[in-house]
């Protein structure tokens, strides 16, 4: 193990170079910052990925944003455990039925100002499960998104993208409490 | 699958034989609704093949395997929800993949109105000093949804009992009726990290149902892209589990190695999971000569890196203080469940479609499948880890085989109604892949069956007598698909 631990120490990092934010992310983010009111956040954003009915495949690919190539946190972006230490939930799937109150009172834990990020074909309409009695179609019909990152699965590379941008859009601009809540969704509990 | 017979039993036979399967005779593979019917695939250890077995529904009615066959309790309960049919005599009847909340009941039988939500009773525990601890279905860390409800006495489960079908989709009714290139994309999206091995069986139902035989380098590449999902997808678990116990350079390194796997992937064939890439007749994608030359790097490159890490996986005695002794599977459990991949073969089942359901091109490789007895997770790790080895040699063997020639063959009009089913062994375990055809050849029946389903219950099983604190390494050591399962 000795031996391993030199050879990392001395070969460098494994870590590729972060990617410029995409423009067709900035773009879609800048709209949907545009109600949002100051507050400066800093460069960092907390994470909470939740599955919404996926294939795992989307998962597989935030989990490869972790590993020592892509080092997702040098970034300061950083996965947490709770919704209620989040500021972003990542959504993936096509919002299984039976998936969605979990998705709901996950999204009323997590405190305000917030942003969902809909990962992958399915969560941004529903993908090949569209039409299915047993789901929802698109995140959207439960929270509100502010960012889809379409792909099945989208690779790390793009969904790092789409984070990066999301987060120098919000300290950019600052953001504030979202108001607004998506129909039919009951009062924090 | 050369061999599968299907036969037609009456109600009386249909019990007679789950009553075997309750006595040890055979295997349970699958069990699973039709129009008017219920199927159910069988092994017979000392024969090797497959055999389909089906009965008539009379009434809504047929008679329960769950009753006489533990392992079909879940399965049976599937089959409730989704096709309305009352499995005379299954012990459990509570509801399983429908909570309430679908838009129809019984979409696959009669597709009425849905079913009214209700409050899922969980089995009932009593004793002086138990308390329960719910989990789920979103849990800590970035994976799929299910909830555990463990009962625990201090630090030490007394039982865990699972209830999933948070992620049901519905597949098996979106398949229905779907062309046939629609099906196998929604094959492919059953279990993302076994994409390749679902669109392999469905390739390959579809072609022993049309009777096709598609081109040897198409053989030769899918079973290439088979090993590179195996690979990545061991490389991901090894690195899990030891970050499971607190090692977190293992699971650094191994997420390096996966990566190279997938990016190897997506510069040869166009994907980093190699999602529709195996389609009925053949491949959609050629393996360049420059491709094939960094396979072979790659592969000589990974060994000797792996090699290392598992030398620090067996000689660091805390980690394998957490991972010897835990989450032990009864040799008597599996023989009685049949679970594929590492959990059967870490407790003594030595089975590999790969080798017990042969298919080319494997028929014609040499590889060893690993089995040892110890049933705890540092079994499955070196099963896992024994695998590996062998998919890098597999990957040479193929690409020494590997043809020159057409990547698909044409698929004739079905014409009539027809069926197939083929077995592929996927990283976790083997996935059984039933498809019938309607004459105009759209997906009458699609029944994919994930090798979970006879993982989780045995998870179940092996965390009792745990401590709490064990638990994420245990159910790592088995990842068992969620969505495999709920489908
Ligand atoms: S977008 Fe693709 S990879 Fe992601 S959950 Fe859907 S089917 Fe799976």
């Amino acid at each position: 193990m000795r031996t391993l631990l030199f050879r990392s120490i001395f070969k460098g990092p494994a870590t590729i170079e972060g990617p410029d934010a995409g423009p067709q992310a900035v773009r879609e983010l800048v709209k949907s910052l545009d109600d949002l009111s100051r507050r400066v956040l800093g460069r960092s954003l907390a994470i909470r990925e939740v599955d919404a009915g996926s294939c795992n495949g989307c998962e597989l690919e935030v989990h490869a944003l972790n590993n020592p190539i892509y080092d997702l946190e040098r970034f300061g972006l950083k996965f947490v455990a709770s919704p209620r230490h989040a500021d972003v939930l990542l959504v993936t799937g096509p919002l299984t039925r039976n998936m969605r109150m979990a998705l709901e009172r996950t999204w009323r834990a997590t405190p305000d100002p917030k942003w969902v990020v809909a990962l992958g074909d399915c969560a941004c309409t529903g993908g090949l499960f569209a039409g299915s009695y047993a789901c929802e179609g698109a995140v959207s019909e439960a929270v509100p998104v502010d960012l889809r990152i379409p792909g099945c699965p989208p690779p790390p590379i793009e969904i790092l993208k789409g984070l990066i941008a999301l987060m120098d859009a919000a300290s950019r601009t600052g953001t504030a409490a979202r108001i607004g809540r998506p129909a039919g969704l009951p009062a924090r509990e | 699958m050369a061999g599968l017979k299907r036969i037609t039993l009456d109600a009386a036979a249909w019990a007679e034989r789950a009553a075997a399967l309750g006595r040890g005779e055979g295997e349970l593979f699958a069990l699973f609704g039709d129009d008017g019917q219920v199927h159910m695939v069988v092994r017979e250890p000392e024969l090797g093949a497959l055999e389909m077995l089906t009965v008539a529904v009379e009434n809504g009615r047929y008679p329960s395997v769950g009753a006489q066959h533990a392992p079909a309790i879940r399965l049976e309960r599937a089959i409730r929800d989704l096709f309305g049919y009352e499995p005379e005599g299954l012990p459990d009847t509570r509801p399983w993949l429908d909570h309430g909340l679908f838009k129809l009941s019984a979409p696959l039988g009669a597709a009425g109105a849905p079913r009214r939500q209700e409050d899922y009773p969980f089995l009932p525990v009593e004793g002086e000093g138990l308390h329960q601890i719910p989990v789920g279905p979103v849990h800590a860390g970035i994976i799929e949804p299910g909830h555990f409800r463990f009962t625990a006495n201090g630090e030490t489960i007394v039982r865990l009992e699972q209830r999933l079908g948070y992620v049901h989709k519905g597949v098996e009714t979106l398949m229905r009726g779907a062309a046939l290139d629609r099906a196998a994309q929604l094959a492919g999206r059953i279990s993302g990290d076994s994409t390749v091995a679902y669109q392999y069986a469905f390739a390959r139902a579809a072609e022993q149902t049309l009777g096709v035989k598609p081109p040897a380098r198409a053989i030769h590449l899918r079973a290439l892209m088979a090993e590179f999902e195996r690979i990545a997808n061991h490389f991901g678990d090894f690195g899990a589990i030891c970050n499971d116990a607190s090692f977190a350079l293992i699971h650094a390194h191994t997420g390096m190695l996966r990566e190279q796997v997938l990016q190897t992937a997506d510069a040869c064939f166009g994907h980093r999971l190699m999602r529709d890439r195996i389609v009925p007749g053949g491949v959609t994608h050629d393996l360049t000569e420059e491709g094939a030359a960094r396979v072979r790097a790659l592969a000589v490159e990974i060994a000797p890196r792996f090699a290392e890490l598992f030398e620090i996986y067996d000689s660091t005695a805390s980690l394998l203080d957490r991972t010897v002794t835990t989450g032990i599977t009864s040799a008597e459990l599996v023989k009685r469940f049949a679970p594929g991949g590492y959990v059967g073969r870490a407790s003594g089942r030595k089975f590999d479609a790969r080798q017990d359901l042969p298919y080319a091109p494997y028929n014609k490789l040499s590889f060893k499948v690993p089995v040892l007895t110890a049933g705890d997770v540092d079994a499955r790790v070196r099963i896992r880890a024994e695998e590996i080895r062998t998919s890098l040699s597999l990957i040479g063997q193929i690409l020494d085989a590997l043809p020159e020639g057409e990547l698909r063959a044409e698929l004739p009009a079905a014409k009539e109604p027809r069926e197939g089913m083929a077995v592929v062994e996927a990283f976790r375990g083997d996935v059984l892949m039933y498809l019938r055809l309607a004459a105009d050849g759209t997906v009458a029946r699609c029944h994919p069956r994930d090798a979970s389903w006879f993982q989780w219950p045995l998870l179940e099983a092996a965390i009792e007598g745990n401590i709490v604190a064990d638990f994420p390494l245990c159910n790592k050591s088995f990842n068992c698909s969620y969505s495999g399962h709920d489908l």
